[in-house]
C-alpha cells in the first residue's frame, strides 16, 4: 500500500496554510457539526471536545514500546507528528456503556419496554488515523450487518464526519503497513489531510466531505507539496518494524490449540483485558439490569466486556474459559483467525495498542509468530 | 426496536413443576397483533427476561402450530433462573425472539429420525418429537434416546410411555444410577445405540445435551452407520444479545446464537469437545 503519488490536477484537493487551521473548524461548525480532536490529556494523546485549534497537541510527539507509552517533545510546527493514543473511534460509536431501553411494571404486573435512542449531535472528528478507519470499516461489518443493524450503533455512526490526517510518525508498535491498513488512508474519510510543516494537504473522500471543503479558502497543492506527502507516507512504511505473518492464519491457529506456546504466554498475561479494550475493533460486551431502587422500572444497560473476562464464558454455573491459557487463546484465535470466516479478514488493523498498553509488553506479532510461524501447522 | 432488540410483555399462564428443580412456563402473549405474528420453528431459542434481573436464552418447547401458549421449560441453577421458578400464574415477564436456526425437520422428512438427549437437552427436542408423532406419516422409523444422570431426574415419564406405544416408534432410556422402580437401562446413552434399529438409509440423527455426550454419541453414530452430514447437534454458550453482537457465545467462528443453536456436525467437527473454546 505505498502511495501512489497523486497529481497536482486532482481537483479535490487544495492547500490549507498553518495558521487557517481554525476556518476547517469555523466551516465544520457552520454545518452543524461539533468537534472531536486529538489533546494532551494526563500524558496521552486522547479525543476529547475541540474548540480551538491552539487545544491540539502542538510539537507533542510520542515513544512508544511493548508495555509502554509516553509523550515526549516534538516539532512545533505539527499538530499530528505521533502515533496512534490508547482510544480509536471505536468509544464514539460503540459506547463503553449505554442504555438499550427501559421497562416499567403497572399496577397490575404488567411490563411496558420502551427503547432507549440516544440523542447524538453530528459530530466531526480531526486526527483520524488510517488503522482507525480501517477498524471503523470492521466494526461497521460487525454492527451494521445487513438486517443485523445494532440501532445504537449506527445511531452514533451515521453522526460521524471524519477528518482523517496521514500517519507520517508510526510508533515501534505499529505495524498497519504488514495488514495493508495504513499509514496513508485509502478509503473510509470525508476528508483526507496531510501535515506538513507549513500547512495541509486537504483532499475529498465523500460529499459530506465536498460540502465542507466547499467552505474552504484554499491554495493550489504544488508538485514539492504532493512530493513531501507522499515521501512522507514511504518514510512511514519504511520505518516500521513489526509484521503480522500474512494471509488467514484461522488454519494455523485453530490447528495448534494445544501448542506449548500458549502456556508460555498464559504465564505472563494478567488476564487484564487491557488489550480488548484498547482494540479499536473488538466487539464484545454484556447486558446488565439496572432495577431503580423502588423496583417499578429496570434499565437495561451494556457496557463493553473482554474474553479475558471470567464472566464471559459463564455457561451452566461455570466459566468454559477460567484460565489465562484458554482466554488468551480466545483472543487470538478471534482476532487473527474467527473474523476471517466472520468478515472476511484479519480482525488486526495493525495499531500497536494492545501491544504498547499491555502491562506487561505481551507483543501480538510475536505471540503469531510463534504459534503461525513454523511447522505444526493442522 | 424490534421484538429481537426489545423484549415485548408475556403472561405466565400457566406453570407446571416438572421435578424439584425443573418447572415449566406457558406464556400468553397479550398483544394480539403480536401473538399473531409470533412464529418459530422446533430448536430456536427465546430470550427470557425477569424484570430488573437479567435475561437468559430458554429454548422453546411447545409445537409451532399451537402459537397461543409459548411453553418454556427450565431448570432453576442460578440468579435469574431460580427468580423465574418463583413466578405465579398471572406473572409477567419480558420476551425476545425467536432466536437461532432450529432442526432441519425438511430435509428429515420420509427418513427414519434418530433422537438422542440427555439430561434437559430433552426440551428442545420434545418440540421435535411432539412436532413428528402429528405428522407420523411424514417421517420413518423413530427413536427416541433420553438418558438422566439420576432416576428422577426423567421428567415427562408419562409421554415417553405414551411414545412407547407409537407404532413404529422405539424410546430407549437410561439412568446412570438408578433405583427400584427403574425398568429401563442404567448407564450411559450411548450404551443404547447399539441397539438401534438402523437401515441402509442410516437417520436423521439429532442430538442434544451435555458437550462430552453430544460428543460421545455422535461420535458413536458415525462408527454404526450414520453418514457425518446427517447428524445435528444444539450448542449452548453465554448469550448476552443473541443477535450476533455481544460476542459472548463464540465457538471458533460461530456465534451459536445467529449460526446456531442447531448446527451441523460438519461444522463443528473440529471444535467439539476442545476444553475452553
Ligand atoms: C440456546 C440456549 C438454549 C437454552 N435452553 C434452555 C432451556 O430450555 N432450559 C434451561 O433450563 N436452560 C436452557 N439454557 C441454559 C440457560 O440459559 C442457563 O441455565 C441460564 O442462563 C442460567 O441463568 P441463571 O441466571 O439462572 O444462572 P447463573 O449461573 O446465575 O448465570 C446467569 C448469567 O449471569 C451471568 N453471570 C453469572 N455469573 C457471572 C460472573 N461471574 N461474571 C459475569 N457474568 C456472570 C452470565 O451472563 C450468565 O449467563 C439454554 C441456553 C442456551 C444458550
Ligand atoms: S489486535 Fe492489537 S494491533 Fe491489532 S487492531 Fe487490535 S489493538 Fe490494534
Ligand atoms: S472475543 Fe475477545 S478478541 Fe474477540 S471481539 Fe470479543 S473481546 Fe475481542
Ligand atoms: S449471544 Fe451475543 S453474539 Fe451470540
Amino acid at each position: 500500500m505505498m502511495g501512489t503519488i497523486p497529481t497536482a490536477t486532482n481537483e479535490d484537493a487544495g492547500f490549507l496554510a498553518r495558521e487557517r487551521l481554525a476556518t476547517l473548524l469555523e466551516a465544520g461548525r457552520a454545518l452543524g457539526y461539533r468537534w472531536q480532536g486529538p489533546q494532551l490529556r494526563d500524558g496521552a494523546i486522547v479525543m476529547a471536545p475541540l474548540e480551538e485549534p491552539s487545544a491540539l497537541p502542538w510539537g507533542t510527539g510520542d515513544r512508544q514500546a511493548a508495555g509502554e507509552y509516553r509523550t515526549r517533545p516534538g516539532d512545533p510546527r505539527r499538530a499530528f507528528a505521533w502515533a496512534n493514543g490508547p482510544q480509536a473511534l471505536k468509544p464514539l460509536v460503540f459506547a463503553p456503556r449505554e442504555t438499550l431501553w427501559r421497562v416499567k411494571r403497572d399496577a397490575q404486573g404488567r411490563l411496558a419496554f420502551a427503547a432507549e435512542t440516544p440523542l447524538v449531535p453530528r459530530t466531526a472528528v480531526l486526527g483520524v488515523r488510517a488503522c482507525d478507519l480501517a477498524a471503523l470499516e470492521l466494526q461497521d461489518r460487525h454492527f451494521l450487518a445487513p438486517g443485523r443493524e445494532d440501532p445504537h450503533y449506527a445511531e452514533r455512526r451515521h453522526a460521524l464526519l471524519l477528518v482523517a490526517v496521514n500517519c507520517t510518525h508510526p510508533a515501534a508498535t505499529c505495524f498497519c503497513a504488514s495488514t495493508g491498513d495504513g499509514p496513508a488512508a485509502q478509503t473510509g474519510y470525508d476528508l483526507l489531510l496531510d501535515e506538513l510543516d507549513e500547512g495541509y494537504i486537504v483532499r475529498v473522500g465523500s460529499q459530506a466531505g465536498q460540502a465542507l471543503f466547499e467552505q474552504l479558502t484554499l491554495r493550489p497543492v504544488s508538485e514539492a507539496q504532493w512530493q513531501a506527502a507522499a515521501s512522507a507516507t514511504e518514510q512511514a512504511v519504511a520505518a516500521q518494524q513489526r509484521v503480522l505473518p500474512p494471509g488467514d492464519l484461522s488454519g494455523p491457529l485453530f490447528g495448534n490449540l494445544d501448542h506449548p506456546r500458549w502456556e508460555v504466554v498464559a504465564e505472563r498475561c494478567l488476564s487484564c483485558g487491557n488489550c480488548t479494550s484498547v482494540c479499536p475493533t473488538c466487539f464484545c460486551h454484556r447486558q446488565d439490569a439496572a432495577p431503580s431502587l423502588d423496583g417499578a422500572s429496570s434499565d437495561q444497560q451494556r457496557s463493553w466486556d473482554s474474553c479475558f473476562s471470567e464472566g464471559h464464558s459463564y455457561v451452566h454455573g461455570r466459566s468454559l474459559r477460567h484460565d489465562t491459557r484458554t482466554r488468551y487463546r480466545q483472543w487470538l484465535t478471534h482476532k487473527l483467525g474467527g473474523w476471517h470466516a466472520q468478515y472476511g479478514r484479519s480482525g488486526c488493523v495493525g495499531c500497536g495498542r494492545c501491544i504498547a498498553w499491555c502491562p506487561v509488553g505481551i507483543d501480538i506479532t510475536e505471540e503469531a509468530q510463534a504459534i503461525c510461524g513454523g511447522g505444526e501447522h493442522g | 426496536m424490534d421484538r429481537y432488540r426489545l423484549p415485548f410483555d408475556a403472561e405466565v399462564a400457566e406453570r407446571v413443576q416438572e421435578a424439584a428443580d425443573v418447572f415449566s412456563l406457558y406464556l400468553r402473549i397479550p398483544d394480539p397483533d403480536l401473538a399473531r405474528d409470533y412464529a418459530f420453528v422446533p430448536g430456536q431459542f427465546n430470550m427470557l427476561y425477569l424484570h430488573g434481573v437479567g435475561e437468559i436464552p430458554i429454548s422453546i418447547v411447545s409445537d409451532p402450530e399451537e402459537p397461543d401458549l409459548l411453553m418454556h421449560t427450565l431448570r432453576a441453577v442460578g440468579r435469574v433462573t431460580k427468580g423465574f421458578e418463583k413466578l405465579k400464574v398471572g406473572d409477567h415477564i419480558g420476551v425476545r425472539g425467536p432466536f437461532g436456526h432450529g432442526w432441519p425437520l425438511a430435509q428429515a422428512e420420509g427418513r427414519d429420525l434418530l433422537l438422542i438427549t440427555g439430561g434437559l437437552g430433552c426440551a428442545p427436542l420434545v418440540s421435535v418429537i411432539e412436532y413428528v408423532m402429528r405428522r407420523r406419516e411424514r417421517f420413518g422409523h423413530v427413536t427416541i434416546i433420553q438418558g438422566v444422570k439420576h432416576h428422577h431426574d426423567l421428567i415427562w415419564r408419562p409421554r415417553y410411555e405414551a411414545w412407547m406405544r407409537q407404532p413404529d416408534t422405539t424410546v430407549l432410556l437410561a439412568a446412570d444410577v438408578a433405583a427400584a422402580g427403574w425398568s429401563w437401562h442404567v448407564g450411559l446413552v450411548t450404551d443404547l445405540l447399539d441397539q438401534v434399529p438402523l437401515g441402509p438409509q442410516g437417520a436423521a440423527t439429532m442430538i442434544c445435551g451435555p458437550e462430552p455426550m453430544m460428543l460421545a454419541a455422535a461420535q458413536r453414530c458415525l462408527q454404526l452407520g450414520v453418514r457425518e452430514e446427517d447428524v445435528w447437534l444444539s450448542m449452548e454458550r453465554n448469550m448476552q444479545c443473541a443477535t450476533g453482537h455481544c460476542g459472548h457465545c463464540q465457538l471458533g467462528p460461530q456465534f451459536i446464537c445467529k449460526d446456531g443453536p442447531v448446527f451441523p456436525y460438519t461444522r463443528l467437527r473440529t471444535l467439539l469437545g476442545r476444553r475452553g473454546l
